[in-house]
């Protein structure tokens, strides 16, 4: 089979690779009888650019504006885009590390939601052990004084479930879990003893520790070098059916958003701008920013010549953004509409695949 | 598609069971948790004073206070078996078989007696004692106010925050030395009261400043945020996370502390500032007053211990500062 026979995204990953996500046999199942866990309405997050102390402030960054998407029980979203544009705002958001200005954040499918927003105390509480997150970088995401067993055990200890006994068995076995054998030699080790790798696993067991239905996992193989990559990737999409965990997999790899996503969500400036299942998404971008997005992905193959990025300019200022559609600018489609109304809300075009975008 | 990682294999050979996969009759951990945690602690402590014995200057430190520490001890032992405390009271005695005063160095006054007769060695190794309780006191206090007061404004920002660093920039602009002089002739007040002066003084300006921009720099890092997702309060996060992390830098500003309190001591004590009976500020203070400041290379007995005391003592503490500040601060190590 030639590379242009396998078509044009096939090449995200290496050519001899049929299929390069992990198989998923209930996924089929999963994609039918889904119902939401996170149900996200007109979610908005804007910082105050202050201008001095008396200064009365008139400047926001539009961090996150106006999304609105549900993630399907034991789904797994991908949130795509470039920097800067609101993906790890979301994810804090969704997992209550920062308030919204405006919107509503849903958990729980649809006979028993709970908004979170207005969550305190206890019941904050409660919430962490249902929704928790996996961080970036695995040097910084873990305190270099305390040992991995103290690590992977806080969310148990700050929580008070189980006892001392309990929870050093419980942190065995989610070290085991991701692949941290013997666990008894991982224990009492401290993070600068491990490598970039293993305290990624770390990470994956202190967020899973407490069970918890959904994860936010920001850019979690980005730090990690491209042979440690594929492993645990692989673990987490393995731990996510095993567990039945729920992910929001934010990155800027297509590769492995295409590898660990059910469905491909892409922001452009704090907006959704397309929303489709993954295989869909990259063979049929419609947004004129996602096609370019894709344009941009490097082929491991010199005989392959890419098309030029259908784009111009630069990325403009997330502060106070005019209210027409954020892409405006940079877009080669653009119509007198696209310039007259307001941004276009996320339509359906069929096929699950929803684009923001007037001239398609 | 092949894949190297063992997971995959330990993982399908489990499956199904959720989160039961070691045999629950093997305890995971042969030995109690604190005894693995007290093992860890002596490790790190060990590996900590390797680095600080590689640096020849902290030893040097070290060595200079644990001399004067053997000077504090040996004064009350030689006072009770070879003193005569008639004659060598450090406050009281008079030394009756000199015929002038002050004596230079003899076989029996090794640094001679001062312009009242009383043996200098003496007196000097009686103030070593209130130097160190002073000294370190008044640290003690400094550290203690300025960590509680770091961490906790940077950790909490806003109104807070800006109360307690704009005192920090009201004691920081009042000069330190006139204030206490001022306070000290009006109170007058003794070496526990001073320390506690110098203390919350220290302890609420500069140390808090320098303190709370260290607590600032641990409370963006990555695991702050990991804390407060896995459910951590706002007193779990302080205790687990920043002031494990403060407490080296704290140690480090104590060091320099018990420095400036010791000069602080000094300069109030030549001024006769202070109810204190004994010190090596007065024993300058002494010679000063009968008139020998002037002449001090004749009567270089009555000023170089005293002088060299203090001067010796604060180098030792800032050297020995400085060492550690290599052990908390990694970038600094040479290796």
């Amino acid at each position: 089979m030639t590379n242009e026979q396998m078509g044009k995204w096939q090449t995200l990953f290496h050519p001899s690779d049929p299929c390069p996500r992990f198989p998923d046999p209930y996924l089929e199942f999963r994609m039918t009888h889904t119902d939401p866990l996170v149900t996200v309405e007109h979610l908005q997050k804007y910082y105050p650019v202050n201008q001095g102390l008396f200064a009365q402030t008139r400047h926001y960054i539009h961090a996150v504006d106006d999304l609105s998407f549900q993630i399907g029980r034991g789904e797994s979203l991908g949130l795509v885009g470039e920097s800067g544009c609101g993906k790890t705002t979301t994810g804090k958001l969704l997992v209550k590390l920062i308030d919204p200005t405006k919107g509503h954040i849903y958990l729980g499918s649809n006979g028993s939601q709970t908004d979170i927003a207005p969550l305190k105390g206890a019941a904050v509480k409660q919430f962490r052990r249902r929704v928790q997150m996996i961080f970036q970088d695995p040097y910084e995401s873990m305190n270099p004084r305390l040992t991995i067993y103290d690590t992977v055990a806080e969310p148990l200890v700050v929580q008070g479930i189980g006892t001392v006994i309990e929870r050093e068995e419980r942190v065995a076995e989610m070290l085991a879990l991701v692949g941290l054998t013997p666990p008894a030699s991982f224990l009492f080790r401290f993070p600068h003893e491990l490598s970039g790798g293993q305290r990624q696993r770390v990470a994956i067991a202190r967020a899973l520790v407490v069970q918890p239905k959904f994860v936010v996992a920001d850019e979690p193989t980005s730090m990690l070098d491209v042979s440690i990559r594929t492993g645990v990737m692989h673990l987490m999409s393995n731990l996510a059916r095993r567990l039945d965990v729920t992910y929001l997999y934010i990155t800027h790899d297509l590769a492995v958003a295409r590898y660990m996503c059910h469905r491909i969500a892409v922001m452009y400036l704090g907006k959704m701008v397309e929303l489709a299942e993954t295989e869909e998404l990259l063979q049929h971008p419609q947004h004129p920013y996602t096609k370019a997005l894709l344009a941009s992905v490097p082929v491991p193959d010199p005989s392959i010549k890419r098309q030029a990025a259908e784009i111009k300019g630069g990325i403009p200022t997330p502060i106070n953004p005019p209210a027409y559609c954020r892409f405006y600018e940079r877009c080669l489609i653009a119509t007198a509409r696209c310039r007259d109304d307001a941004h276009p809300p996320l339509a359906d075009k069929g096929n699950g695949h929803s684009v923001a975008c007037y001239a398609v | 598609m092949t894949d190297s990682i063992s997971t995959t294999q330990s993982l399908s050979r489990e499956s199904g069971v959720e989160l039961d996969l070691l045999a629950r009759e093997e305890r995971i951990t042969p030995v109690p948790l604190w005894r693995v945690r007290v093992k860890l602690w002596w490790r790190s402590a060990r590996q900590n004073a390797a680095i600080f014995a590689d640096n020849k200057i902290g030893l040097l430190g070290l060595a200079i206070i644990l001399l004067f520490g053997v000077m504090a001890l040996a004064h009350p032992i030689l006072m009770a078996t070879v003193w005569d405390a008639r004659t060598y009271d450090p406050i009281t005695g008079y030394s009756f078989d000199e015929l002038r005063q002050p004596a230079p160095p003899s076989a029996r006054h090794l640094l001679g007696t001062d312009p009242l007769g009383r043996d200098v060695l003496s007196q000097l190794m009686y103030s070593t004692r209130n130097e160190f309780i002073l000294g370190l006191l008044a640290a003690l206090i400094t550290v203690t106010i300025a960590t509680t007061i770091g961490a906790t404004t940077a950790y909490f920002g806003g109104v807070y925050d800006m109360i307690f660093m704009r005192v920090a920039d009201l004691i920081i602009m009042t000069p330190a030395i006139s204030l206490l002089i001022v306070m000290c002739a009006l109170f007058n007040p003794d070496l526990p009261q001073l320390a506690v002066v110098i203390g919350i003084l220290s302890g609420f300006g500069g140390t808090t400043i320098i303190i709370k921009s260290q607590a600032l720099s641990i409370r963006v890092k990555p695991f702050i945020e990991a804390a407060k997702v896995a459910g951590g309060g706002h007193r779990h996060i302080i205790m687990t996370h920043i002031l494990p992390n403060l407490l080296p830098f704290s140690f480090l500003y104590m060091m320099f502390g018990v420095t400036a309190a010791i000069f602080s001591e000094a300069t109030l004590s030549f001024f006769g500032l202070l109810n204190v009976r004994m010190s090596w500020g007065i024993m300058i203070f002494t010679a000063q007053a009968a008139g020998y400041l002037l002449s001090g290379v004749e009567y270089w007995w009555l000023l170089i211990p005293a002088g060299a005391s203090i001067t010796l003592l604060c180098s030792a503490f800032y050297l020995v500062g400085r060492a550690l500040d290599e052990v908390v601060n990694p970038r600094l190590r040479k290796r």
